[in-house]
């Protein structure tokens, strides 16, 4: 039982975010807006710190709304910083993420201690902390004695799906031909924004796991890799499912089963794992795309780029 | 746990005048003033990295440096060294902020992905590997990664006199390497094409940013943390950027609004030990930043926002007064159509009201007075104004103007577009006579009634 105790939960919870982060993570790499989620997922913090002072307990509708609200202006602030400064957008977003990260550490002290919230749980998640105590006799019901942070997850991640399936067309035009899109009537902004909240629930249901860093691996590594080896975005979005899966379950076992043949009783953090797997996915599928292209003199074509 | 003085308690502020002062002892002392050093290195370096649009890639470099400072401390407790000894564990962050910033020229290089998701693949997977390495420090029986844990958010109150030197050291030789290539770097920033035909090195001279970028990053990550220490390099030259448009001025305001944020941040952090130093010394910055972004006279939210409704109110009054003048001599060529007149008369009567209120002449007569003693209009009721002499005269030109520009933008389309965004009323000065003289007998030849120049 001890797998269905202690191994169970964190794993459901790792693949429900993998899969979910990189179902969105799709069109941020497309889109050329990848540090957007990185953007995103550092503001979460304050997003969260304000949410637990508010409302004095871990309720997670609260939190998700206090870090969606949190996603959102940060996308607005990068937005108004970017015209008004005329500085790039790199620059415009690094201003805006830094000073709500701090501001979340600040407010991060005034969390009362009884409350197990600190930076450092924030920064690398506690993946490990989920334990599952499943009754006797196990039935498709008792699933609902799952931790919340599986709960929420599963609820983001069909959340995600319904989104992305709803507005597959409007999505795929706006990443690619945002343009084409808006002469069509299709209102790039809005889809933007839309976009933009769903990243940022993606994240915030995560990085509760993960933490608000490894999030981002979650988030570009799995489309990255996905995006080296086909130009179809629904093969694209297939392709990124599958490694997202084989990197949250392969992440978690490396962190947790394969220390222990070398040295007794060691186990790793699995979030620092599965984003340390993730690379290699993006490196194995970076080797696999030179192989594939290399009997052609020009490099592929890249994706017709989304304007800005 | 109590929540930290309120800045308005006096003793606070007693505290943080000795602080400031560099009075409170020579721990203290020592931090703040390396971190100032820091703080005017970051400004000068950041200045460069901004106008070469490097600023997201310095992230990437400084969380590539947790890893490491992992290895370097495995590396020391294997070789027998003292595992926390910082220019080791600072050695390693060099090292592995130099390889981050070759993976992410390599993914940018070698793949088709593009540059955001090669900074987000760096610094993310780096990440990941340096916690996976602090937990295995942390588990393993050699020792505890107590110390290593202060490298991600940074913390000044551990650190030692020698700390602060180091570190201070580290931040003097990238300001005056940053300082001696200015001229180079300054020109790699605007235009590295010319730079390179005029024969300057430009990829080494990349490669020297990049190096000043490590070197500010790893004098930071102890005091300010590897997550927040970019914040140094980015804030204070895009605050600076709203003041002026020269880039050494940017380059010296961006220092001074650096040291300004290392300073006062760092003795707040003094202050307050539950603040961390990276914390405040960002949101310092952050506040500075913002300030900037709505007070700066020129580029600033609130000069913008002036100019713009300057210039819409100047051209509704222009479109006012011509309408008036139309409607006045009754030229129904053109007749005015009431929507389109409607608003800016309507905000050229609120105009001269405000004028009237605010004017100290007034004829005195019940409620007709002129707008102002020289004026254009008079306000004849609530809803119409009446032009006056010179307000006829001045519409007469707008219509003038208005019409030789409609028709040469409309003959001479291929060499207009250098002259669209001149104010109407210069047409005079800006054509010469031969066209002007062309365009009369153009418009007189279809009937249009020109006013004659004044």
């Amino acid at each position: 039982m001890t797998f269905l105790t202690l191994d169970l939960a964190p794993l459901l919870a790792a693949t429900l975010a993998a899969c979910a982060c990189a179902l969105v993570g799709n069109y941020l790499v497309l889109r050329r807006q990848s540090l957007m989620g990185d953007a995103i997922s550092h503001a979460v913090l304050p997003g969260i710190a304000a949410a637990f002072i508010l409302t004095a307990s871990r309720e997670p509708i609260p939190m998700l709304l206090g870090a969606a609200a949190a996603g959102l202006v940060t996308v607005a602030l990068t937005s108004l910083i970017q015209s008004l400064g005329k500085v790039d957008r790199g620059a415009a977003m690094g201003v805006t993420f830094t000073t709500l990260f701090a501001l979340g550490v600040v407010l991060i002290q005034h969390i009362p201690r009884t409350i197990d919230l600190d930076a450092d749980c924030v920064l690398h998640g506690n993946l490990e902390a989920l334990l599952w105590f499943p009754p006797d006799n196990i039935t498709l019901a008792s699933l609902a004695t799952l931790p919340r942070q599986v709960h929420t997850l599963a609820f983001v991640m069909l959340g995600t799906i319904a989104f992305t399936a709803v507005f597959y067309k409007e999505l795929r035009l706006t990443s690619f031909d945002p343009a084409l899109a808006g002469a069509l009537g299709f209102r790039p902004g809005l889809v933007n924004t839309l976009l933009m909240t769903l990243a940022a629930a993606a994240v915030v249901a995560s990085f509760e796991a993960v933490g608000s860093i490894l999030v981002i691996a979650m988030l570009i590594c799995p489309p990255a890799a996905a995006r080296m080896l086909t130009n179809r975005l629904g093969t694209q979005i297939l392709l990124s499912q599958a490694i997202a899966i084989a990197t949250a379950v392969g992440g978690y076992f490396a962190a947790t089963q394969l220390p222990p043949l070398f040295v007794p009783d060691l186990t790793l953090n699995a979030a620092g794992m599965i984003a340390t797997v993730s690379g290699i996915f993006v490196l194995a599928a970076a080797i696999v795309a030179r192989i594939k292209d290399r009997p052609k003199p020009n490099p592929p074509s890249p994706a017709p780029s989304p304007a800005h | 746990m109590q929540p930290p003085t309120p800045p308005t308690d006096p003793t606070f502020l007693s505290d943080l005048w000795t602080v400031l002062t560099l009075r409170a002892g020579f721990n203290t002392t020592t931090v703040i003033v390396g971190v100032t050093l820091l703080g005017l290195a970051s400004g000068v370096v950041g200045s460069f990295a901004l106008l070469r649009k490097r600023s997201l890639t310095s992230d990437a470099i400084a969380h590539a440096m947790l890893p490491g400072v992992a290895t370097a401390y495995l590396a020391a407790v294997a070789l027998g060294v003292n595992g926390k000894s910082l220019p080791v564990l600072l050695l390693g962050a060099a090292v592995a902020g130099l390889l981050g910033a070759l993976m992410m020229h390599a993914i940018n290089r070698l793949t088709r992905l593009e540059e955001d998701a090669a900074i987000g693949i760096t610094l993310s997977v780096t990440f990941g590997l340096g916690v996976v390495l602090l937990s295995y420090i942390q588990r393993s029986p050699q020792g505890s990664a107590a110390g290593l844990h202060h490298f991600i958010f940074g913390q000044t109150a551990a650190m030692l006199p020698a700390d602060a030197k180091l570190m201070g050291a580290l931040a003097l030789t990238a300001l005056i390497l940053g300082v001696l290539l200015f001229k180079e770097l300054r020109l790699l920033a605007f235009n590295a094409n010319f730079a390179q035909t005029i024969g300057l090195p430009v990829q080494f001279l990349d490669l020297a940013l990049l190096a000043l970028i490590v070197l500010v990053t790893v004098a930071g990550i102890q005091a300010v943390g590897i997550i927040l220490v970019i914040a140094l390099l980015i804030i204070p030259p895009a605050a600076a950027r709203f003041w002026t448009d020269r880039s050494s001025r940017m380059v010296a305001l961006g220092a001074v609004i650096g040291a300004g944020s290392g300073y006062l941040g760092a003795a707040i952090s003094a202050l307050a030990p539950n603040t961390p130093a990276g914390a405040a010394i960002v949101l310092t910055a952050g506040a500075i930043f913002f300030a900037s972004m709505l007070l700066a006279p020129r580029r600033g939210a609130l000069a913008t926002t002036a100019r713009a409704a300057w210039h819409r109110f100047r051209i509704a009054t222009d479109h006012a007064l011509e309408n008036l003048y139309l409607a006045h001599t009754h030229d129904h060529t053109h007749p005015p159509r009431r929507q389109v007149i409607a608003r800016p008369v309507a905000f050229y009567l609120q105009a001269a009201r405000l004028a009237q209120r605010s004017s100290p002449v007034s004829d005195g007569g019940g409620g007709q007075s002129a707008a102002r003693p020289e004026g254009e209009v008079r306000v004849t009721s609530h809803t119409r104004l009446t032009p006056t002499k010179a307000g006829l005269a001045l519409g007469a030109q707008l219509r003038r103007n208005h019409l030789l520009w409609e028709e040469y933008l409309v003959t001479y389309a291929d060499i207009a577009r250098t002259h669209t965004d001149w104010p109407t009323d210069q047409v005079e000065h800006i054509l010469d006579d031969t066209i002007i003289h062309r365009l009369e007998s153009a418009l007189e030849k279809r009937g249009v009634r020109l006013p004659p120049p004044a």
